[in-house]
């Protein structure tokens, strides 16, 4: 009853919205947040990771034990490098909202370089494990600590061809606006992967050779 | 030695003896099934449909079409799984010493393992996802979804792992696992063969789909939604497709972990869950359950919200408690994540941890009755008309409140060491899906089929199989809690006991009461089709319905809305027609819309191979199959060229269409 007499005292109901200018598909930040969910998701894989590491972080079946083989000294080398890689990608976003792209490129590159070095320290130090017997099948725990370190550096490999995809497109499209929305996604991954690693270099490494 | 070694480089483990020519069950499935497959390839041919199916289906990215393949997926699948039901039924029916029955250990083993996998992960969730595809964004006010190409590559990954499962009942052989695979079982010490490798891989590729779409829906539902409509303005539907999705994002990734893992052990020999050298077997159980628990309120959450519409919509009111409808919801969403535990009480945790995990199960049936009432009240005193859907949720409403209140005596740690693994248990959980997910899925497709295809449902045949599948159900289902809790367990091929043989008569003869049901479905669907002139929707609103997807035409031109519609209150069509609402009929504007892409489906191909590589061990192909993948989905995002738009006289053209209809209603 309401409804009509609003109605008879002649107020206006708008019914429509009369838009100007359509809604970009994936724009209005709906492609922000929806690869900012995907990371919350791919956050809880590595947690299902961790929890799997922690259960089985004992477990040597006779094994090495992580005093034996870890090395820590490679290890703070690689979480230099992979940190200083989230410096230089910040560096590299105050230029893209400016709108520069040879500057946006050079510090992509450069967190492209940083990252490859990651990688390259990483399969060193597996490859000296699997030679010295520590390999994956060895025990639950070497399971556990190449899966969730492996599947990090998967990450950082995805990260380093998105990377040359993005250098790539940079020269052929500039800043557009799709553009940008690609790099603050990687810019999201890129320091996501970071606080993983930093993750990763506490419980596995440091709190592996503290027992 | 060299060609034999040949071969096995270019097939893996592939060879004649994989495929199943000296079974005769299997051989004629297989002869049927390609007879009908040739004779659908013969008749797209003959008619020249290649081009149109491509182009307006396959490539497409329109929600509503997604939706509708979605649902044509979760049927044939359906199928598929009520095939391997009966033939359960059957030989549990007649397998008592000393008949071993008709089917050999090795096949039922596979059979139960394919019903249980196939029910959940390609009937449940493609009908849910496709309901929520269809109806959700037109309930918001919205053109489309917010990723459009990501929602059909989600589908093509779902389709995917539908044609990896179904391959294996022809190449090679499924798992005889269970449907969760538990290990140490399904190590390859004790699995060897390629079944669980098949279950692995559908379910991955499959389940990477599940986990986009939530992603997808969620961001549709918080960033497209219209105007004026703020949470609580939402339809309810909406708010439980948004929980459910909000779950599966939560616990898709647990199920992937532990699928990943068990992948390892079974292709690069690590110690996860293996018996030795340190594995924990059981945390593969645990990772599993903290999917697969919450994943039937994923199922059961978008249920609730469908019977929450249709029982304001055929009862003439608002719905009571909308605000503690939301709320239950949520908070089932959060206990939902709380009880995983209780599966597995056996395993020995201990009595705080159990009974936590038993109290919390408990704890969920508040909310939940908290919605049985309100549903409840909104039928009080109201106008109600007995209608198809309005029939469905009557029954889910009996038939659910009894799932779930054995599902609270399960939920006590004592008593499952009893009944845990036994009848009970199955019959409890086909009590609350059935009754609650399947029931819900045939309201929703009574309910909104007119929306999609512009015509209703035969309703004769709908009430076949409503009678069909709700008697079905009691005589199948009801009698096997006895047995159940007399200790019979679940997963017997072969019985000694001659006393427990009628139990099983019966429950064969309510599945054939239920088969009884689901072809009354699917004559309902062939007759609508027959009569669709008579049973045609000229209004777009067939049902006098509340939400907004009653306010387009039916079907929905593909924009959804020509002008985004401004809501002003809950059950925002209702208000629109109750305050005299007239429809625009000039000032049109051009529309943006996403552009058609067959990225979805070639990106899905090429994930089908990969899976199947993998599972014959043909390493080349794999590689291959794999640079593919990475290929294209690069390939895709140097195509810069996504949308279009729809011209205003289009639009003009296609509105001027239904003014007639609404000036003749008038």
């Amino acid at each position: 009853m309401t409804d009509h007499a609003l109605q008879s005292n002649g107020e206006a109901v708008t019914w429509h919205l009369a838009e100007a200018e359509d809604h970009d598909h994936g724009g209005n930040g709906a492609t922000i947040l929806g690869f900012w969910i995907y990371l919350m998701s791919d956050a809880l894989i590595f947690a299902s990771l961790f929890a799997m590491f922690g259960v089985v972080s004992t477990s040597y079946a006779g094994g090495p034990v992580p005093r034996e083989i870890f090395d820590l000294e490679l290890v703070a080398l690689n979480t230099a490098l992979l940190l200083a890689s989230s410096i230089t990608f910040g560096e590299a976003m105050p230029h893209m909202e400016a709108g520069r792209v040879g500057p946006t490129r050079f510090w992509l590159a450069i967190t492209g370089l940083l990252g490859a070095g990651f990688i390259a320290i990483e399969l060193y130090e597996f490859a000296h494990l699997i030679a010295e017997g520590a390999g994956p099948q060895r025990s639950a725990f070497l399971s556990a600590f190449f899966t969730l370190v492996g599947t990090h550096g998967a990450h950082v490999t995805v990260g380093l061809i998105w990377i040359v995809v993005m250098l790539i497109q940079l020269g052929r499209h500039g800043l557009s606006l799709p553009m940008k929305r690609r790099l603050i996604c990687l810019s999201m991954f890129w320091h996501f992967l970071d606080i993983i690693w930093i993750g990763v270099f506490t419980f596995v490494y440091l709190y592996g050779v503290l027992r | 030695m060299t060609e034999h070694s040949l071969a096995k480089t270019i097939f893996g483990r592939l060879t004649w003896e994989s495929f199943p020519v000296h079974e005769p069950i299997l051989l004629t499935t297989f002869v049927v099934v390609l007879l009908l497959g040739l004779g659908i390839i013969g008749a797209v041919t003959r008619y020249r449909l290649w081009g149109y199916l491509w182009k307006e289906w396959f490539t497409t990215v329109d929600h509503k079409k997604i939706g509708i393949m979605y649902m044509i997926l979760g049927i044939i699948m359906l199928l598929r799984g009520f095939a391997d039901a009966l033939m359960m039924r059957l030989q549990q029916a007649i397998a008592f010493a000393p008949n071993e029955g008709y089917l050999p250990a090795h096949h039922y083993d596979q059979i139960f393992t394919a019903h249980g996998t196939i029910m959940i992960f390609f009937v449940a969730i493609p009908l849910i996802v496709g309901i929520v595809n269809f109806v959700m964004p037109l309930q918001i006010g919205a053109r489309d979804v917010a990723f459009p190409f990501l929602n059909s590559l989600s589908f093509w990954l779902t389709a995917a792992g539908a044609i990896l499962v179904m391959t294996s009942l022809f190449v090679g052989e499924f798992a005889r696992t269970g449907w969760l695979s538990y290990a140490p079982l399904a190590e390859l010490d004790y699995s060897p063969d390629t079944g669980v490798d098949y279950y692995l891989w559908a379910l991955q590729i499959a389940g990477v789909g599940t986990t986009l779409s939530a992603i997808n829906m969620v961001a549709t539902i918080i960033k497209m939604r219209a105007p004026g409509m703020t949470m609580m303005k939402m339809p309810v539907f909406c708010w439980t497709a948004l929980c459910s999705n909000v779950l599966a994002i939560a616990i898709f990734p647990a199920l992937t972990a532990a699928f990943f893992l068990l992948m390892l052990d079974r292709y690069v020999g690590t110690n996860f869950f293996t018996n030795d050298l340190g594995g924990a077997p059981m945390m593969y159980w645990n990772m599993v359950w903290i999917w697969g628990h919450p994943e039937v309120y994923v199922l059961v959450l978008p249920a609730f919200g469908i019977y929450s519409e249709i029982v304001s919509t055929f009862t003439g009111k608002r719905l009571f408690g909308y605000s503690s409808m939301v709320y239950a919801t949520v908070v089932i969403t959060i206990l939902s994540y709380l009880v995983w535990l209780h599966h597995f009480f056996t395993m020995g945790a201990g009595p705080s941890v159990n009974s936590f995990f038993g109290i919390a199960t408990m704890v969920i049936s508040i909310p939940t009755g908290a919605k049985i009432f309100n549903w409840l009240f909104t039928m009080y005193r109201g106008d109600i008309r007995f209608e198809l859907p309005m029939m469905w949720v009557v029954a889910f409403m009996i038939t659910f409140v009894i799932g779930g209140m054995t599902g609270v005596l399960l939920a006590i740690p004592p008593a499952d060491f009893v009944l845990h693994n036994s009848l009970f248990l199955v019959t409890h959980f086909h009590n609350v899906i059935i009754g609650g997910v399947v029931f819900g899925l045939f309201a929703a497709m009574v309910y909104w089929f007119p929306k999609a295809f512009g015509f209703k449902l035969d309703p004769f045949w709908g009430k076949v199989a409503f009678w069909g599948w709700v008697i079905g159900y009691w005589v199948a289902w009801m009698p096997l809690y006895f047995p159940g809790l007399m200790g019979v367990t679940r997963r017997v091929r072969y019985f000694h006991d001659p006393a427990l043989q009628p139990w099983f008569v019966v429950a064969f003869i309510g599945a054939l009461i239920i088969l009884v049901g689901i072809l009354g479905f699917v004559m309902s669907i062939v007759m609508g089709f027959v009569k669709r002139r008579q049973l045609a929707d000229t209004t777009g609103d067939p049902w006098d319905g509340r939400t907004l997807e009653w306010s387009t035409s039916s079907p929905p031109p593909p924009y959804n809305f020509a002008f985004t519609p401004m809501v002003h209150d809950l059950d925002a069509w209702y208000d629109m027609k109750v305050r005299g609402y007239e429809r625009p009929a000039q000032g049109f504007r051009p529309i943006h819309m996403p552009r058609n892409t067959g990225a979805g489906v070639i990106l899905s191909g090429l994930a089908l191979v990969l899976g199947f590589a993998m599972v014959w061990y043909m390493w080349w192909l794999a590689a291959l199959s794999f640079v593919g993948l990475l290929a294209v989905a690069i390939g895709h995002t140097f195509n810069m060229k996504r949308d279009y738009y729809i011209p205003a006289e289009e639009v003009a053209r296609t509105e001027s269409k239904r003014l007639p209809l609404a000036a003749a209603e008038a």
